[in-house]
C-alpha cells in the first residue's frame, strides 16, 4: 500500500458515494440493535429494492449516534434524525426523502444534547459503515498514519502527542506523551503495544461504542503508537462480553491486513506491525494493566506490584505501551491537525474532549462527547435533559467502582481530572450515573462494594478480606442492624484498603464509601441511629413494596 | 576493566547501611537484623508482594512500598516500624485471622506457626473484626500429606515452590477474592494427582498448619525450610 493507492481507494469510494442522492443511515451499534434496528435496516433495504431506487438511494448501517435511550435511530441525508423507528416505518421514511419529514418520528437535533457536544473521538460514529474500510478511508482514515510514516520521525510523533496534552482515558489520566516517550526510550529489540478494551465499570459503554462504530480508528491509533515507540506487535484485549465489537475488530484487522496497512513494510517503509485479539474471560481486574498483561501471557489474571512499570518490563518482559481504546481513538486527529490544535480544547491541565456514557435518572441517556471543563450541571441538566418525573437531583456517580458520588453542591464544578479528584471522585473511564432522591447512598455504596468484593482477585489480603468485611458492614447498615462501632470499623477499613492494597482495584474500592460518607453522612446516621432509610430503599420491607417504591 | 558491583547506601530506621543494586530493602534489613514482618515472601522463591505486611515508608514517596520487591536505591530513607505501619500490619493480620478458622489449640503447627508467631510479636491480643467461620474442606487423600483449607492464608508459597523449585506445578489457585483457594491439578483430590511427586516441599514452606504430614498430632508439625536457600544456591552455582 502506497499513499497514492490509499488516495485511490478514497477517491473511488467518494465517487461511488456521490452517486447516491439519497442516504439513510441506520444505527447498528449494540444499543440500537437490541431494540431491533437490524429489522429496520432490513425493511429499508427491501423497500428500496422493491421501489427499484437502489442505484440512487443508499441504506447504510452505521455506528452509535449517541441518544441510545431513543433507539433505534435513523438519520437521512436531509439532516433529519428519527427516533424509535420500527420496521413498518421504512416506507414513510423513504417517502420523506423527497418531502416533509415524518413528524411523529422526528427527534429534534437542535437541543443541547446534540448542540453541546464536540466530536473528535466520535466524529465518524454514526456516519461511516464500521464494516467497510473504504468508508473509513474516504473519511480521511489512515491519512494520519501515512503522514506519520512518510513525513515524521518517531520522535516527532511523540512530540505532537506530548504537545497535545492528551492524558490516558482509562481513568488515571497519565500523560500519554510521557508514556510513549518512556516506552520509546526503554531498551529492547522487541516491544509491544496493547489496547486495553476490557471496559468493565458498571454503566460504562464508551469503549464498546467506539469499537463498534469506528474500529479502524483504534487500529490507526495503535499503528501510530507502534511507529512512535518502535513496537512491531500489538494486542487488543477486549472483553468477551462484547461479541459485536470483537466481530467488527476482526473484520477491521482482516481488511487492514488485506490492503497492507497491517503486516510487514507498511507503506514501503521499514515499519512492520501486526495486531492480534485477546478475549477477556470476565474478570474486572484484568483491566488493571499488569493483570491484563498476565492474562495475555496466558497466566492467571492477577496484578503484580509496580515498579517495574510495563513501560520497562511488560508483556513477556518486554517494554510495553498500554493505552485505553479512547486514548488510541484520539491519536489520528491529533497527528492530522497537530498537537497545538488539540491542546486548544479543554482546560489548562485536561485537554481535548471526553466521551461519557450518561446513564441513570436523566431524560437523555446515551453516549456523549464533550470538551473537558464542561460543568456537571451542564452534563446533567442541559445534555442529560434533567431528572425525569419532576424528581430532585441527588448525586452523580463517576468513575464506576473506583469513583465516587458527587452531591448537588459539586454541580458547578468543571469536569476535568483534577476537579473530580479534589471532590473525592475520579474521572474514570467515563461512566456517569445520575441519581435522584429515590436512590439511597448507603445502598449505592453497598452495590459498588459488592462489585469490588466479587471482582477482587484474592491475591492481597487487604482487598480480599477487607472488601468482604466492608460489604458485611454496609449490608448491616442497610438492614438497620449496624452499630456505631461498625461505622468506626468501616472508616478504618477504608483507610487500610486505600493505603495497603496491591493494585488500583483495592486501593480505590473504598472511594464509593468515602465519598458518600463525606457528602451523605446524614443518611448513614439515619440508618444506624433512627433505623430508617430516608430514601425508602433499605430495610426489611417486603420485596414487592420495594419494587413499587 | 574489573566488573564493578554497584553498591547503594541507604538508611533504614536511622541506620546507615549498604546493599547491592539487585538486593531488596527486605534483604538488606534481614542482613542487618532489622525485623520486617512478612508471610508470602520466602528466601529462594520469587516474590509476589501479596501479603502487604512488609510495607515500609520511604521518604519522599507518598505510597507505602512492599520491602520484598522494592530494590534499594542510593540515599533511600526507609522506616520499617512506624506507628502507622504497626496499625496496618495488625489490621491485616486480624483480617487473616477472621478469614478462615485458625484454632491454634488444635493445630498441628501450634507453637511453630508463622501466623501465630507474628500475631504474638505484633501484640494482637484480640480480633475486633467479626469472624467468618467458613466451612472449608480437609483433603487427606494423599498417602503422606494433608491440606486443611481452614488454616490456609493463600500466601501461595506452595504454588511457587512446586512450580519454581520442584517443577511439577501441581498446586495452583482457583476462584476469585474471598472464594480463592489453592488446588491440586484441576481441583482434584491430592491423592489422585498425576503431577504430584510427593516431594513434600509444599508442606515445609507452608507458614501455617494448612499443609502437614500425616501422623502428626497437635503442635508436632515442625517445618524444615533449610533446604530451600541451599537448593537455590547450589543450582545457581551450577549454572
Amino acid at each position: 500500500m502506497t499513499p497514492e493507492e490509499l488516495d485511490q481507494i478514497a477517491e473511488t469510494e467518494r465517487e461511488a458515494q456521490s452517486k447516491f442522492t439519497q442516504r439513510v443511515n441506520v444505527c447498528v451499534a449494540a444499543g440500537c440493535l437490541s431494540c431491533q434496528s437490524q429489522s429496520v435496516k432490513d425493511a429499508l433495504d427491501q423497500e428500496v429494492t422493491r421501489r427499484g431506487t437502489k442505484d440512487h438511494c443508499q441504506v447504510k448501517g452505521v455506528g452509535c449516534m449517541g441518544l441510545c435511550s431513543e433507539g433505534p435511530l435513523v438519520s437521512t441525508n436531509t439532516g433529519v434524525l428519527y427516533k424509535k423507528v420500527e420496521a413498518t416505518d421504512g416506507g414513510a421514511i423513504l417517502d420523506s426523502l423527497d418531502g416533509a419529514p415524518v413528524s411523529r418520528l422526528v427527534c429534534p437535533t437542535d437541543v443541547p444534547f446534540f448542540q453541546r457536544q464536540k466530536k473528535i473521538v466520535l466524529e465518524n460514529s454514526g456516519i461511516i459503515d464500521p464494516d467497510r474500510v473504504e468508508d473509513y478511508v474516504a473519511a480521511n482514515g489512515y491519512t494520519a498514519l501515512i503522514k506519520a510514516l512518510t513525513e515524521m520521525t518517531s520522535r516527532e510523533v511523540t512530540e505532537q502527542i506530548t504537545r497535545s496534552g492528551l492524558r490516558g482515558r482509562g481513568g488515571a489520566g497519565y500523560p500519554t506523551g510521557l508514556k510513549w516517550s518512556t516506552v520509546s526510550k526503554s531498551v529492547g529489540t522487541q516491544k509491544y503495544v496493547i489496547c486495553n478494551a476490557d471496559e468493565g465499570d458498571p454503566g460504562a459503554f464508551m469503549d464498546r461504542s467506539v469499537l463498534e462504530s469506528d474500529p479502524h480508528r483504534v487500529l490507526e491509533g495503535m499503528l501510530i503508537a507502534a511507529y512512535a515507540v518502535g513496537a512491531s506487535e500489538g494486542y487488543i484485549y477486549v472483553r468477551a462480553e462484547y461479541p459485536l465489537a470483537i466481530k467488527r475488530l476482526r473484520t477491521a484487522i482482516r481488511q487492514a491486513e488485506h490492503i497492507g496497512l497491517l503486516g510487514s513494510n507498511i507503506c514501503g517503509t521499514r515499519f512492520s506491525f501486526r495486531v492480534d485479539l485477546r478475549l477477556g474471560a470476565g474478570a474486572f481486574v484484568c483491566g488493571e494493566e499488569t493483570a491484563l498483561i498476565a492474562s495475555v501471557e496466558g497466566k492467571r489474571g492477577t496484578p503484580r506490584p509496580r515498579p517495574p512499570y510495563p513501560a520497562m518490563e511488560g508483556l513477556f518482559g518486554a517494554p510495553t505501551l498500554i493505552n485505553n481504546v479512547e486514548t488510541f481513538a484520539n491519536i489520528a486527529p491529533i497527528i492530522r491537525n497537530g498537537g497545538e490544535w488539540y491542546a486548544g480544547i479543554g482546560t489548562e491541565k485536561s485537554k481535548g474532549t471526553k466521551v461519557f456514557a450518561l446513564a441513570g435518572r436523566v431524560e437523555n441517556t446515551g453516549l456523549v462527547e464533550v470538551p473537558m471543563g464542561i460543568s456537571l450541571r451542564e452534563m446533567v441538566f442541559d445534555i442529560g435533559g434533567g431528572i425525569p418525573d419532576g424528581r430532585k437531583f441527588k448525586a452523580v456517580q463517576t468513575g464506576g467502582p473506583s469513583g465516587g458520588c458527587l452531591p448537588s453542591d459539586c454541580l458547578d464544578m468543571p469536569v476535568d481530572y483534577e476537579s473530580l479528584a479534589r471532590a473525592g471522585s475520579i474521572m474514570g473511564s467515563g461512566g456517569m450515573i445520575v441519581m435522584d432522591e429515590s436512590s439511597c447512598m448507603v445502598d449505592v455504596a453497598k452495590y459498588f462494594m459488592d462489585f469490588c468484593m466479587t471482582e477482587s482477585c484474592g491475591k492481597c489480603i487487604p482487598c480480599r478480606v477487607g472488601t468482604y468485611q466492608m460489604h458485611r458492614i454496609l449490608t448491616a447498615i442497610g438492614n438497620m442492624t449496624a452499630t456505631p462501632q461498625d461505622m468506626k470499623m468501616l472508616e478504618e477499613l477504608c483507610d487500610l484498603l486505600k493505603h495497603t492494597s496491591l493494585c488500583g482495584l483495592g486501593q480505590s474500592a473504598p472511594n464509593p464509601v468515602v465519598s458518600t460518607l463525606r457528602s451523605f453522612a446524614e443518611e448513614y446516621r439515619a440508618h444506624i441511629e433512627d433505623h430508617k432509610c430516608p430514601a425508602g430503599v433499605c430495610g426489611a420491607q417486603p420485596a414487592e413494596e420495594r419494587e413499587t417504591a | 576493566m574489573r566488573p564493578v558491583a554497584p553498591v547503594k547506601t541507604l538508611r533504614i530506621d536511622g541506620r546507615d547501611l549498604s546493599g547491592r543494586q539487585e538486593e531488596t530493602i527486605l534483604d538488606v534489613a534481614r542482613q542487618n537484623g532489622i525485623f520486617i514482618p512478612r508471610l508470602c515472601e520466602m528466601d529462594g522463591l520469587t516474590d509476589v508482594g501479596a501479603c502487604r505486611l512488609c510495607l515500609v515508608e520511604i521518604k519522599g514517596q507518598n505510597k507505602l512500598l512492599p520491602a520484598c520487591v522494592t530494590s534499594v536505591e542510593e540515599g533511600m530513607e526507609v522506616t520499617t516500624d512506624s506507628e502507622r505501619l504497626q496499625g496496618y500490619r495488625k489490621m491485616i493480620l486480624e483480617l487473616l485471622l477472621t478469614e478462615r478458622n485458625h484454632v491454634c489449640s488444635v493445630c498441628v503447627s501450634n507453637g511453630h506457626c508463622e501466623l501465630q508467631m507474628l500475631a504474638q510479636r505484633l501484640g494482637i491480643t484480640h480480633v475486633h473484626f467479626p469472624y467468618r467461620f467458613p466451612k472449608e474442606e480437609v483433603d487427606a487423600s494423599h498417602d503422606r500429606f494433608v491440606i486443611d483449607h481452614n488454616r490456609c492464608i493463600l500466601c501461595t508459597r506452595c504454588v511457587r515452590v512446586c512450580d519454581e523449585i520442584e517443577g511439577a506445578h501441581t498446586w495452583d489457585i482457583m476462584g476469585r477474592g474471598i472464594d480463592a483457594k489453592v488446588i491440586t491439578d484441576l481441583n482434584e483430590p491430592w491423592g489422585t494427582s498425576e503431577t504430584c511427586t510427593s516431594c513434600g516441599k509444599c508442606v515445609h514452606v507452608c507458614p501455617t498448619g494448612a499443609l502437614f504430614e500425616k501422623g502428626r498430632s497437635v503442635a508436632e508439625m515442625l517445618k524444615r525450610r533449610q533446604f530451600l536457600p541451599y537448593l537455590t544456591m547450589m543450582r545457581e552455582e551450577n549454572e
